[in-house]
């Protein structure tokens, strides 16, 4: 078998220009299907990073009316849907794969916000103690909200650090007063959400996706809510999953703990529900996929290609051969051992056709990504299947001519000198 | 007795017309024999190698091949018999030209399963025999004809077979070759080599110690009392 590989290797090398041309099929059929799932698996990441956010596994319950969410920006309080209490919010860090939960309250198109003459129409959020943990976000400079800021329902504000540019430009914020609602609030600190990504705004649904994010969030303590905005205001909830796979589950037990909690009248319009923001980056994920699917098939039909290709040029091969062949079968090689050699010989030429391939395609997907700016992500099980695949091509485009020579007779292999 | 064959013949269909090459051959060999069939070409001695050497199987008789019934074999066994009991030289060599002439003779001993330490030994050992101890790495290419020959030689004897089967060995040398060639048979045969060798020249022919004529298909053994000119 060694052997056999080595005198392979020695036989493709002899003959470069041709097992190089013969493998050229393999090489692009290989190199598309590379090429193409790792851009798909790319996008994926990226649908999945845009909607989820990379790294923080945050999922968001709030309340529902019926099937749409209950915006508290234009309405009043929803009807027999309590206050979310302390000792209800450590049971949701209770739930299985839930680390850390927060609650909160939400204006996402902020009015009434100014800093000298300028408005604000960011989003803003009445926080507790455990907001930034939960949704991961890192204090760039200042302070964050201290035990007393809470106690003393203190008018302070953080800002994140897109706020600071829409209102500040290039001037230090901390220790500036905010109009909140004709109240004095001043900045004592500025967050920054880690390992935020940054979108790239071409349609006017990327505009919506992102437009919370596109002109900064403000946040103060949660004491400090009922001071510019409502009293009793039902919050939301933010629990963090310990893993990207785990949210959905920990987003939903965690709205079906607050929905048996918090919503009293039985028969309720609201509900507490999760945003599944997994699910939807499946659906998109799996639409980009079917589309993409359809790409691999026609790239396989190079691979088909290429392999005919091999076919051909492995009968090439037996036909010069055929001396050697009748030479090594009257001084007794078996059929089988035959075979084996021209069998090696196919799935060796398939074989480094397939890892140049491999090299090609992510080096094509590598330039792809940088010249049409769409991510690419190499995919380890493609690689190895890819191999694997092009090594099985030689095996079976190579049957029919390593039978050929196997069942070669000596004396009529001898003759053809 | 190492080889018997009883009224072998041999027919070739070519088209609708059936055109017999041998016919009831019928000759055997003792062990340690040395023995020339010599014959025009045409005359089917050629295809009486092919069979002798389990290469082709005749139409119809018996042939035993040191007791064993070659007929009713299949190829792979066919093979195995080959490898194990017969040793080929051929008039034009045939070694593979990418392999250096140890790993020529090294190549039978591989396929008897041989681990690759004896097979390098028993090959050096044939390359000595033959005298070419010192063009062990050298390809065919970087050998002249006579030294080819002689590492086909030591190729064919490489395996201890029982028989040593030569098809015109001199055929394609020049005479100083052919005579060195002839002198390792010589030399072979002396130290207990059984040994047939096909030729169609007379002073080749000559080396051996009995000579058998075939044409037209039909072996002379001298037994039958037909023409011996």
């Amino acid at each position: 078998m060694f052997e056999n590989t080595r005198l392979a290797f020695q036989g493709v090398w002899n003959h470069k220009l041709r097992s190089f041309l013969t493998m050229l099929g393999i090489i692009i059929g290989i190199a598309s299907i590379i090429t193409i799932v790792s851009t798909i698996k790319g996008t994926n990441e990226q649908i999945k990073q845009n909607l989820i956010g990379s790294g923080t596994n945050a999922v968001i319950v709030s309340v529902y009316q019926d099937e749409y969410e209950y915006g508290m920006d234009y309405s009043p309080n929803p009807d027999g849907v309590a206050v979310i209490s302390e000792e209800t919010r450590h049971e949701l860090e209770e739930i299985p794969n839930v680390e850390a939960a927060s609650l909160f309250r939400k204006r996402s198109y902020a009015n009434g916000i100014y800093y000298k003459n300028t408005g604000f129409n960011g989003s803003i959020s009445g926080i507790d103690a455990h907001y930034f943990n939960v949704c991961g976000y890192d204090l760039c400079y200042g302070r964050g909200f201290a035990d007393t800021d809470y106690k003393n329902c203190r008018k302070v504000v953080i800002l994140d650090t897109k706020a600071v540019t829409t209102l500040f430009g290039h001037e230090d914020p901390i220790g500036s007063t905010i109009e909140i609602m004709t109240e004095p609030f001043t900045v004592v600190g500025v967050v920054e959400k880690s390992n935020t990504f940054k979108p790239v705004i071409e349609t006017i649904n990327d505009y919506y996706m992102y437009a919370d994010t596109s002109s900064g969030s403000m946040f103060i303590p949660d004491s400090a809510w009922p001071i510019v905005y409502r009293f009793d205001e039902p919050q939301s909830a933010a629990v963090k999953a310990s893993g990207t796979d785990a949210m959905t589950n920990a987003g939903k037990a965690a709205a079906d703990l607050l929905t048996e909690k918090q919503i009293l009248v039985s028969g309720s319009q609201f509900s507490y529900r999760s945003e599944d923001l997994l699910k939807q980056a499946q659906q998109l994920q799996a639409m980009s996929t079917q589309t993409n699917r359809q790409l691999v098939w026609i790239a396989s039909i190079s691979l088909l290609v290429g392999g005919i290709g091999v076919m051909n040029i492995m009968l090439v091969s037996v036909a010069e051969r055929t001396s050697e062949i009748g030479l090594k079968k009257a001084i007794g090689a078996k059929k089988r051992r035959i075979l084996r050699q021209f069998l090696t010989e196919a799935a060796v030429l398939t074989t480094l056709g397939g890892i140049i391939g491999i090299a090609a395609g992510i080096g094509l997907a590598k330039l792809l990504s940088s010249v049409m700016q769409t991510p690419t992500a190499i995919s380890v099980p493609a690689i190895i299947i890819s191999a694997l695949f092009s090594a099985v091509i030689g095996i079976v485009f190579g049957l029919l001519p390593a039978m050929k020579a196997a069942k070669m007779s000596p004396i009529d292999a001898l003759r053809r000198e | 007795m190492i080889l018997s064959m009883q009224d072998i013949c041999k027919t070739y269909i070519q088209g609708k017309v059936e055109v017999p090459v041998l016919r009831d051959v019928s000759f055997s060999v003792e062990l340690g024999e040395y023995l020339a069939i010599m014959g025009p070409s045409g005359s089917g001695k050629t295809t009486l190698m092919n069979i002798t050497g389990c290469l082709d199987r005749p139409t119809s008789g018996t042939y035993l091949l040191d007791g064993r019934d070659i007929l009713g074999c299949r190829d792979d066994e066919l093979a195995e018999i080959r490898n194990k009991y017969i040793g080929f030289v051929f008039q034009s060599f045939y070694l593979l030209p990418k392999m250096s002439a140890l790993e020529n003779v090294a190549l039978p001993l591989l396929y008897a399963g041989m681990s690759k330490k004896d097979r390098l030994e028993r090959a050096r050992e044939a390359l000595c025999t033959v005298g070419l101890e010192d063009r062990i790495d050298f390809r065919p290419n970087q050998l002249s004809g006579g030294q080819c020959q002689r590492v086909a030689i030591a190729r064919a004897i490489a395996g201890h077979p029982s028989l040593l089967l030569a098809d015109e060995p001199t055929g394609a040398l020049d005479t100083a070759s052919g005579e060195q060639v002839m002198e390792i048979f010589g030399r072979l045969h002396s130290e207990g080599s059984t040994i047939i060798m096909i030729t169609h020249e007379q002073s080749i022919a000559d080396c051996a110690e009995k000579i058998y004529r075939i044409r037209d298909g039909v072996l002379d053994t001298g037994k039958a009392g037909g023409t011996n000119d």
